[in-house]
């Protein structure tokens, strides 16, 4: 790999201090870097600029130069080089440092401009905090406190504007309390490529709308939620449900595809509320899909298993392993591993099938990308099964080998970590023809056909790694306690292994061992954004992975270099 | 596609031939809305959702962006109107001198409320800011003609010139 270049860094001064950032670094990213709060709505790292909220101001100057000889002009009082303050304030998110620039941010001046920044902001916000689901987490809250000048001049009639806008499915719009700082409408033009939203009627009642007919409904719309400073877009799934500041936060890793987006999960007394997305700029920015924050749902669905069962009938968990292990003691086993599995459960499954001395199966779900954060492959954990050395080739989706060896009556026994064997290509006479002993987390043809079903957990439940498209260990910790009658996957994985590591801790010590390409690491080594692990032994392989936000398929980046 | 809401639209083959041409006169494309959205409004009387539509396809642009155009300039009707449109002035010098007297006479003459069809189908009677003919207040444009001291009786008699050629339509 070519190291990028150096970037250009220039020095700029902020509020007295010095700093050297990469040019054209904008005045607020670069003040946030000696610790300096420049406030701000409209801006977003991630969007174009368009500077219509000015809440950033600053004062800007250059080092005084003679016009004629470009000789530094100094200052007498100071001993140092004069510098030019341009009299009016200037916006700070598009200022871009360039050499010498020197920006105050404490001055009187600009403390009224943000105070009447502020006042204007709040002339026909309706101050409706106690009702909106944003406070807590609202930036127009949290700066009034800091830069608002706390009272109210205001005594006329507020502006009447639209309350409750279904924008699309999933986002709910209230226009009285909309800031009109458009990050709504670029994210839509800009990232999702769906440019629905705009503003009409312009002036005093400036209005956020969808275009008559159409629906903000393409599957990144609550990322508009996430980034609206204020409570003018809200998630009708979480709106009303709880207050921001009771939930915990936990980091998670969105399943739904290889991307692997970065997630926070936020719950309380056991329960998830919303997933929401976490910055990663090398993986998913700040964005996530909004079929990814649907998936807590699974934690309290219906079908979700809760009782270990031995032909059928509840049975405690002891008794249902020691039917497990004498199955397996029998002999003609099969493993079918999973490619939903951590990096660890796909460890111990492979040490389970190597001392049983079975075959191995990993069966693959290929779907549509959309060449932003959702892949070709739906199975978060392909790469994982493929460093750890469950598989050494990519999986198909049908389990048409293991059908033959059941046909031939070489199998009596299949271990399934989750994977219903129904949707793999078993039929029904097939899966009658050997005993299953099954893990997973929800019901299905294959938990209804098996000998022993003991409960697990899903992603939320437990901590582990998962390797994504670009060959990245992403950890997720547990956000909340399983069911009651769930074990941790690790747990059976370990007893039916008879592996002596039954937590990530020790079954870290084991993988780091046995696993060259892990070896150096621990779990509690890997940083929050992942870390990149050495592809190269697996460039050959035709992953089914296009094109998306940070991810160039191998063929296509061989092609270009 | 485009095409096919022009013609439900009915754009005269000349507005087509003036819209094409129109484009050609900025660099990008986009620039053109404001002409195109003047020509259609001329040859039709007002924007449809259709026209916004329309607009969009031929400029490459999203509906909304067109329709925030529109949305924007108080000239751009989103409705029809009447045969002709009554613009009363309010502001101040024509609101000192009568002006909404004069507004409520022509309201009585044809039966109607501000900015709603008359009932013959007529006239659409609307308040505008103002017309740049502060000294001769109140003044009253009708389509395209400037009409300067508009009292009362200035607007009933306007109002029986109006009715009287409509019925010698008729
Ligand atoms: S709805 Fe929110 S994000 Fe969109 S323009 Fe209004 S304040 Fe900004
Ligand atoms: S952040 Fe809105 S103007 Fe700079
Ligand atoms: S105020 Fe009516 S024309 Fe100026």
């Amino acid at each position: 790999m070519i190291a990028p270049p150096k970037p250009d860094l220039v020095t700029v001064n902020i509020d007295g201090k010095e700093i050297a950032v990469p040019k054209g670094t904008n005045a607020i990213e670069a003040a946030r870097l000696v610790g300096v709060d420049v406030p701000y709505y409209c801006y977003h790292p991630k969007l174009t600029i368009v500077g219509n909220c000015r809440m950033c101001l600053i004062e800007i100057g250059m080092p005084a130069v003679d016009p004629a000889t470009k000789a530094p002009i100094m200052d007498p009082a100071t001993g140092k080089q004069k510098i030019n303050w341009i009299p009016r304030p200037q916006i700070g998110c598009a200022t871009n440092a360039s050499p010498g620039l020197h920006i105050r941010t404490q001055t009187p001046q600009i403390k009224d401009c943000r105070e009447g920044v502020m006042e204007f902001l709040l002339v026909n916000h309706p101050l409706d905090c106690p009702i909106c689901d944003q406070a807590g987490e609202c930036k127009l809250q949290e700066q009034s406190t800091g830069y608002g000048r706390g009272y109210s001049r205001y005594i006329e009639q507020k502006n009447v504007k639209p309350k409750r806008t279904q924008l699309g499915p999933r986002v709910m719009l209230d226009d009285e309390r909309c800031i009109l700082c458009s990050r709504c409408i670029r994210f839509s033009k800009e990232i999702a490529k769906d440019d629905v939203l705009g503003f009409i009627d312009r002036g005093s009642y400036s209005t956020l709308t969808c275009y008559p007919g159409k629906k903000l409904e393409n599957n990144y719309s609550l990322n508009t939620v996430d980034i609206c400073p204020v409570g003018a877009l809200t998630s009708t799934d979480f709106r009303f449900k709880m207050r921001v500041w009771f939930l915990k936060q936990t980091n998670s890793i969105d399943t739904e595809s290889s991307v692997g987006a970065n997630t926070v999960v936020w719950s309380r007394e056991g329960q998830i509320y919303r997933i929401t997305p976490r910055q990663n700029d090398g993986v998913n920015d700040t964005w996530m899909a909004d079929s990814g924050r649907e998936l807590y749902k699974q934690v309290k669905a219906d079908t979700r298993l809760v009782s270990t069962t031995l032909d059928g009938r509840a049975a405690p968990l002891d008794a249902a392993l020691k039917a497990a292990a004498d199955l397996l003691a029998a002999g003609s086993v099969a493993v079918v591993g999973s490619g939903r599995s951590s990096v660890e459960e796909q460890f111990l499954t492979k040490k389970l099938a190597a001392a049983l001395k079975a075959p191995a199966y990993l069966v693959s779900r290929v779907g549509e990308g959309d060449q932003l954060l959702i892949s070709a492959d739906k199975n978060p954990n392909i790469r994982g099964a493929l460093v750890t050395g469950l598989i050494a080739t990519l999986p198909a989706a049908k389990l048409a080998e293991l059908a033959a060896h059941i046909d031939a009556g070489r199998i009596k026994t299949v271990v399934s970590v989750g994977e219903d064997l129904a949707v793999a290509g078993l039929t029904a006479a097939q899966l009658a023809k050997v005993a299953v002993v099954y893990l997973g987390t929800h019901a299905n043809a294959t938990s209804a056909a098996a000998r022993v079903v003991i409960p697990t957990l899903t992603v939320f439940e437990k901590g582990g790694t998962f390797v994504n498209q670009q060959f990245r260990l992403q950890k997720f910790a547990k956000a909340v306690p399983g069911p009651a009658g769930a074990t941790d996957d690790l747990a059976v994985l370990a007893k039916l292994a008879k592996v002596a590591a039954t937590d990530l801790a020790s079954v870290w010590t084991l993988l780091a061992a046995e696993v060259p390409a892990l070896g150096t690491m621990s779990f509690a080594n890997i940083p929050d954004t992942g870390l990149l692990l050495d592809a190269t032994p697996f460039a050959g392989l035709p992953f089914v992975e296009g094109e998306s936000l940070h991810y160039q398929p191998a063929a296509k980046v061989a092609a270009t270099a | 596609m485009a095409s096919a809401i022009s013609s439900s639209m009915n754009l005269k083959p000349a507005t087509l031939t003036r819209i094409d041409e129109l484009i050609t006169h900025y660099p990008v494309k986009r620039s053109a809305v404001l002409m195109l959205l003047h020509a259609i409004q001329e040859d039709v009387g007002f924007i449809s959702n259709e026209a916004i539509e329309w607009v969009a396809a031929k400029l490459e642009l999203q509906p909304i962006n067109v329709y925030e155009v529109v949305t924007f300039y108080p000239m751009f009707r989103q409705k029809p109107i009447g045969r002709r449109h009554i613009k009363v002035c309010r502001t101040l010098s024509c609101a000192l001198l009568g002006g909404y007297k004069t507004c409520a006479t022509f309201e009585q003459e044809f039966n109607t409320h501000r900015g709603e069809i008359s009932p013959d189908g007529e006239v659409t009677i609307e308040f505008v800011e103002c017309l740049a003919s502060c000294g001769t207040a109140p003044v009253v444009m009708i389509d395209d003609d400037l009409h300067e001291n508009v009292d009362g009786a200035k607007a009933k008699k306007l109002s029986d010139q109006i009715k009287a050629e409509a019925s010698a339509r008729r």
